[in-house]
């Protein structure tokens, strides 16, 4: 489902390289894309071909060597890494391949995590979390700590977590690459329903044809240079 | 949940290692404690001492005595207000393990300059009339579980023989400072017998004890004593009471500054410690800083949970530390109180026990600390997994 709703991401003339010793490996180069609100695309490619790079730089976590990264309307490419800390805090919501949950703490204080950069009171993050709980239908669970639960539900958790600030996108690198085909399925369902029920614009390296199937385009990345178009789902 | 909780529960992840790390700062925290206790006992004497009392000695060495005879010149010098006087006596108490310090001193002049010895009306009257009677302090007392009344034989070095003495006072200190552990009786009762033992020693005193109307004039005083007595056979040397006490601890002051030395090599000991521990729980948990970093918490807040856990350490260490230096403190008090006779833990000593804790607990997270704090997330997120 393609959408002609102006862009929320725009990207251009992205270059990223790493010097590796004397190398320099140039990962990502000339990248342009617009990403439209409300958008579901998959980066695809493999291993090396810089698609969790320009996934971290949409996402304001990693800085480019040239080009612009712009986000809502805001040119992150400028930000200082404070300013970068505080409109990721407010603007992106990660989901991670291998969940990154806080051990210590419970699926609830997890997903309370981000809220506490937040002016919000008490009752009011108690009221956020219990919804995004809900939404990923583990509000029974609140009280559970990570290791006490399975990989599908960790990840449910980790998405609670990148949900509960309300971001204005969700970034996930390979969001079900430590899990088994039936928790992948559930976790891709459940990213689809955030995207069609929510409106989430979401953004999703995958290497994972199945998972890729569930966005609306699928774009390529070869050696850091982008298709020349969009495809669509395999 | 509060932010400040976390460090609390990342410190409990591992709680073999806390709990050792916190065991060593504890040990370490006791000891610190209980050597800058030695080093204050080491100079409670010169801490305890009046500053409107001068001793005054023969010039040549303590063991030399001074004359009888110099009391009433000394008591017409301008600001002097009483005079006393005293000898070492040196007895041993059944055996020489026993060990407590005994004087023989002009008694009624000496209760009167040592206001801080506290000794009930009677008591005091009792002692005074009394010739063989004598005082003790009350941890002495305690130590031989004497009683008023009691008969106490005192062997003499000194003086040979067997001195019987019958116990009339015990007094208590005025100040935690104040040294319970003296034993005095009359200066009297040892002449008498000097007279008729050893007649070329009888007359003579081991020390004047001079009390002063102004502290601020005590060093004039000191030199106009020290003057009436300028190329006589007995030259004095006077010097306030702090300054007397001074130059015995002087004698030792090389252990004193070896124990001070050691007591700040076991902080900077478990400081190393301690950052050790620090070191390693951020590297495990570096990729746990970068996912916080990628949900927007900033280096100040990564740097106040890394500085929050250790501290937590430090601290909890340093209050079972301080806890625990108390009874140990009685214990090495009881232990050692004829050579140490104040030993007492100061404030001062809990506030170095505080802030050495601070110290290491800061110190020990600087590095790790930063590290959280300057790694790049991409570089943390790889980490895992």
């Amino acid at each position: 489902m393609a959408n002609n709703k102006p862009p929320i991401v725009v990207i251009r003339n992205l270059s990223k390289s790493y010097t590796r010793g004397i190398q320099v490996v140039r990962v990502l180069e000339d990248i342009s894309l617009d990403i439209a609100d409300g958008e579901f695309l998959a980066l695809m490619g493999p291993s090396g071909s810089g698609k969790s790079t320009l996934l971290n730089l949409v996402a304001g976590i990693d800085t480019a060597d040239s080009g612009r990264v712009t986000v809502g309307g805001v040119d992150i490419s400028g930000l200082t890494e404070t300013g970068l800390a505080r409109w990721r805090a407010l603007h992106v919501g990660f989901i991670f391949q291998f969940y990154n949950l806080i051990p210590v703490l419970s699926a609830f204080e997890n997903v309370e995590l981000p809220l506490l950069l937040t002016g919000l009171s008490r009752k009011e993050r108690h009221e956020h979390v219990g919804a995004a709980l809900g939404i990923v239908n583990l509000g029974d669970r609140m009280d559970h700590y990570p290791s006490e639960l399975s990989g599908g539900q960790q990840q449910r958790v980790a998405i609670a977590r990148a949900l509960v600030t309300d971001p204005t996108i969700l970034v996930a690198d390979e969001p079900t690459g430590d899990l088994d085909r039936v928790s992948a399925e559930d976790i891709l369902g459940l990213m689809t329903r955030l995207n069609c029920e929510f409106g989430k614009t979401i953004v999703m390296v995958t290497h994972d044809p199945r998972a890729a199937d569930k966005a609306h385009i699928v774009r390529h990345l070869e050696k850091g240079v982008l298709d020349a178009t969009g495809k669509a789902p395999l | 949940m509060q932010l400040a909780k976390l460090p609390f529960k990342n410190a409990l992840r591992h709680k073999l290692r806390t709990g050792l790390t916190i065991l060593g700062i504890t040990v370490a925290i006791l000891a610190f404690g209980l050597l800058r206790t030695v080093v204050q006992a080491w100079y409670s004497g010169v801490e305890g001492a009046s500053a409107t009392r001068l001793v005054t000695r023969n010039a040549i060495s303590l063991i030399f005595p001074l004359p009888l005879s110099y009391r009433e010149k000394i008591r017409q010098v301008q600001g002097v207000t009483s005079v006393s006087y005293g000898q070492w006596f040196g007895g041993v108490y059944i055996t020489e393990k026993n060990f407590f310090p005994n004087f023989a001193v002009e008694a009624k002049s000496y209760l009167e300059l040592y206001p801080e010895f506290v000794l009930p009306e009677g008591e005091r009257k009792a002692f005074v009339l009394d010739r063989k009677a004598c005082v003790a302090g009350r941890k002495v007392a305690e130590r031989f579980g004497w009683k008023i009344g009691d008969t106490i034989v005192l062997k003499g070095t000194i003086f040979p023989g067997d001195w019987e003495l019958v116990l009339k006072g015990i007094y208590s200190g005025a100040q935690k400072t104040t040294d319970e552990t003296q034993f005095f009786f009359h200066w009297d009762y040892v002449n008498e017998s000097i007279r008729k033992t050893m007649p070329g020693m009888a007359d003579m005193v081991g020390f004047y004890l001079i009390g002063v109307r102004d502290p601020g004039q005590a060093t004039e005083v000191a030199v106009a004593v020290d003057s009436l007595f300028k190329n006589s056979l007995a030259e004095t040397l006077t010097e306030t009471e702090r300054a007397f006490q001074l130059s015995f601890v002087t004698m030792t002051e090389a252990i004193v500054a070896v124990i001070q030395a050691v007591s700040f090599i076991i902080i900077f000991i478990i400081m190393a410690v301690t950052a050790n521990t620090m070191a390693m729980t951020a590297r495990e948990r570096i990729g746990e800083y970068a996912v916080m970093k990628t949900l927007g918490f900033g280096g100040r807040q990564i740097a106040a949970l890394v500085f929050g856990e250790s501290l937590f350490i430090s601290l909890t260490g340093c209050a079972i530390g301080i806890a625990l230096t108390y009874p140990a403190a009685a214990w090495f008090g009881d232990a050692m109180g004829a050579f140490l006779p104040v030993f007492n833990v100061a404030r001062s000593t809990l506030y170095m026990d505080i802030a050495a804790a601070l110290v290491v607990g800061l110190v020990a997270a600087a590095f790790p600390a930063w590290r959280a704090v300057t790694v790049k997330i991409a570089d943390g997120l790889r980490r895992i997994g």
